[in-house]
């Protein structure tokens, strides 16, 4: 496609030409109407001095007869640049006059006429064309025809059409000058809207479209697109994240997996010891295939799928609802633990992701938190401001300072949890879950021991009635 | 009992097929949602396992088009997709469970089970009886051997559940589904605590224990004795 193809397909130039074309007529017009109404203007004051102009001759006839009048109009037409005047006897014959070569048809009645003349004092070859607005009137039996020129007339036309025509031909000319000039800023930024997209879409995710800064319509769009863009990079880096993550840490357990069942081939053993070699290989490919699950879980999560599925629920029946469910593994632990949850907390969310978050959470107070014998568990959920706060607070060792970041991330579990079942990814969903809602996820110091706060937005109340 | 199978994988179906049989069931299989249409209007099964992802026909549209035709045969849909979303997509489109890829055998065998002998819903007893445990649904009153057991409502939840399917083995997810209502997983064993609660109030004291454990299955309520 050419340049010039290119310009004129987009959207920019084409409203400029339409603009162009609009404005044109519309110009034409004014002129128009300027034009025909001083021309009317011009014609009428014409026609009102021949019309007085007879009115006199009549006159000059009523006083003074035939002879008097032919005097009047031979002098007048003797005056330098006068009107044009004939007298003819009612055969025909001339009685006096400026000009030559009128029609007969013309003279035969009263009224105007529109007719090309020649003065008398002119050459009879003259290529002068003169054109003039005559009336013919009978006085007394004698036809009088009185005109003037309209090259007055003509000449205002020309002086109207020409800079009419100039001014046309400079809208036209700027027009498409403006047009192409403000089409090819358009198009440089669309240009490089492209190039950039393109180099995006070749695996430059950190690429970003240029903003001028102007605030225009161009400056949202980009601003739109980049916000997309850096949108998709973090996904697209938690992606990455996650699959070195899955490449590192799932590695272990297969490579456990692996030589466990290699074990039980290598050595003669008895079918019970095999049994027990296939049992354990199914339990770890299960503890692997949970492990699958929350990393799959938590990219849902964090690629904020689920949204389509939030519903309204109790933010405080679920915290009971999930104590409960733990309460009994609590108790076997020697572990007490308490519930506060008294007032409706209505929210809206994923509900089992919600469930499933404060589940990680209970279960990590008991699990790592509650080894010492006696201690206790607190679950809460209570409204602080317009978010929802879940708490979860237990009085074992806790986590240093320093880790409380670590430990957010995937398959991160500190030193002394490793004996423990779990394979540090309860954290990791708990955070994906509250930023999915639009919360966060904060561990503290309980002293001794953890406390963890997960807060969701509240659900702002409803209008009764609705 | 008769069970339609429809699964692209081979090796899978052939499987399912084979532990089936082993279980004291019929397996007939299809390999693409066109033929296994055609096979589940043309005759009657007590079950169907359909797999979402099929060749020519989706398992979801074959579920729906058989719905729509008033096909009512219990349906177990499996997925390799396990969200909760999933789930709720392959419910309403009129699967009666829902089980993720991939599973344990005795799962798969549990649900089956269990759809094949789902109650008519009007004909739902207010009564459920095990031996001489007695639970009722309306009074929630729940007697062993005449005498007053006293239960926490989630305790009565899960007995009834395991009682309704007196006679079959049920499994932990299913009672977490059911009785909780959560689709997750737990990380610890919750549910075998909480049933070991609920048996030290119904079997403690009695000789003749009516809740067992299933070994590498699950949970079975039913009277010892028959
Ligand atoms: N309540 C707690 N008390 C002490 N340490 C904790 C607690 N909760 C979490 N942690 C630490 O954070 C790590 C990550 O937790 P999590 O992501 O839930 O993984 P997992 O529980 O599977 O180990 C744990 O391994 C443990 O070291
Ligand atoms: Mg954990």
């Amino acid at each position: 496609m050419t340049a010039l193809g290119k310009l004129l397909r987009t959207t920019a130039f084409k409203i400029i030409a339409v603009y162009l074309i609009v404005f044109a007529l519309f110009a034409m017009a004014v002129i128009g109407y300027l034009a025909r109404h001083t021309q009317a203007l011009v014609v009428s004051q014409i026609t009102e001095t021949i019309d007085a102009e007879i009115k006199n001759l009549q006159e000059v006839h009523a006083d003074g007869g035939i002879g008097r009048l032919i005097d009047v109009i031979a002098a007048r037409a003797q005056q330098p640049g006068s009107n044009l005047y004939l007298v003819t006897s009612f055969n025909g014959a001339v009685l006096a006059s400026n000009v030559t070569d009128i029609d007969n048809v013309t003279l035969s009645r009263q009224g105007w006429s529109e007719i090309s003349y020649r003065r008398t004092d002119e050459a009879a070859d003259s290529l002068h064309d003169s054109r003039a607005l005559v009336r013919v009137a009978f006085i007394g039996g004698f036809r009088v025809l009185v005109g003037r020129d309209i090259e007055e007339r003509e000449r205002l036309r020309e002086i109207l059409a020409t800079p009419a025509r100039w001014s046309l031909a400079v809208i036209v000319l700027l027009g498409i000058a403006g047009g192409v000039f403000v089409t090819r800023r358009v198009m440089k930024r669309i240009d490089n809207m492209t190039a950039t997209s393109e180099q995006i879409m070749r695996g430059d995710f950190g690429g970003r479209l240029a903003v001028t800064g102007s605030g225009d319509e161009f400056d949202r769009l980009a601003n739109s697109l980049n916000a997309m863009l850096g949108r998709i990079e973090n996904l697209m880096g938690g992606l990455k994240h996650v699959s070195d993550n899955i490449a590192h840490d799932l590695k272990t357990p297969l490579t456990r997996l692996r030589n466990r069942a290699e074990e039980a081939l290598r050595k003669n053993q008895t079918e019970k010891e095999l049994r027990r070699a296939l049992e354990s290989t199914i339990e770890e490919s299960d503890n692997l295939i949970r492990t699958f699950d929350a990393l799959l879980m938590i990219s849902r999560a964090e690629a904020g799928e689920v949204r389509k599925t939030m519903i309204d629920f109790d933010a405080a029946e679920i915290a009971r609802d999930v104590a409960e469910l733990y309460e009994p593994v609590a108790e076997e632990g020697g572990l007490k633990l308490g519930i506060d949850a008294p007032d409706a907390l209505p929210v809206r969310g994923s509900r089992e992701l919600v469930s499933q978050a404060l589940a990680n959470l209970i279960d990590n107070a008991i699990k790592h938190g509650g080894t010492t014998a006696g201690s206790k568990v607190t679950v809460a959920a209570r409204k602080s401001g317009d978010r929802i706060q879940f708490t979860i607070g237990d009085r074992g060792p806790g986590i240093p300072e320093a880790d409380r970041l670590r430990v957010l991330e995937r398959f991160v579990r500190l030193e002394e949890s490793r004996s423990r079942p779990g394979a540090g990814l309860g954290l990791s969903l708990a955070l994906a879950v509250a930023k999915l809602h639009g919360g966060d996820l904060r561990l503290e110091d309980n002293s001794p021991g953890l406390k963890v706060t997960l807060a969701i937005p509240a659900q702002p109340v409803q209008t009764k009635g609705t | 009992m008769r069970l339609l199978i429809v699964e692209d994988d081979r090796e899978a179906a052939d499987y399912l097929k084979k532990a089936l049989r082993e279980a004291g069931h019929m397996a007939e299989v299809a390999n693409d949602g066109d033929t296994g249409l055609a096979i589940a209007l043309d005759e009657s099964f007590d079950v169907l396992v359909v797999d979402r992802m099929l060749p020519k026909r989706d398992g979801l549209s074959l579920v729906s088009d058989l719905r729509s035709r008033g096909n009512e045969t219990p349906i177990l849909i499996l997925s390799a997709l396990g969200q909760v979303d999933d789930r709720v997509t392959g419910l309403r489109a009129g699967g009666d469970d829902y089980l993720a890829k991939p599973y344990a055998f005795s799962e798969l065998l549990a649900r089956v089970e269990v759809l094949a002998r789902r109650r008519a819903p009007n004909s739902a007893d207010t009564v459920y009886r095990v031996g001489d445990l007695e639970l009722d649904r309306l009074s929630h009153q729940v007697t062993r051997g005449g005498e007053e057991i006293v239960l926490q409502p989630r305790e009565f939840r899960l007995l009834e559940y395991l009682m309704r399917h007196a006679g079959q083995v049920v499994t932990r997810t299913m009672l977490l589904e059911n009785v909780w209502d959560y689709h997750f997983d737990p990380q610890t064993n919750v549910i075998d605590v909480h049933v070991s609660r609920l048996r030290s109030k119904i079997d403690k004291g009695f000789a003749k224990p009516l809740l067992q454990t299933v070994r590498g299955a699950g949970y079975m309520i039913r009277d010892g004795a028959r």
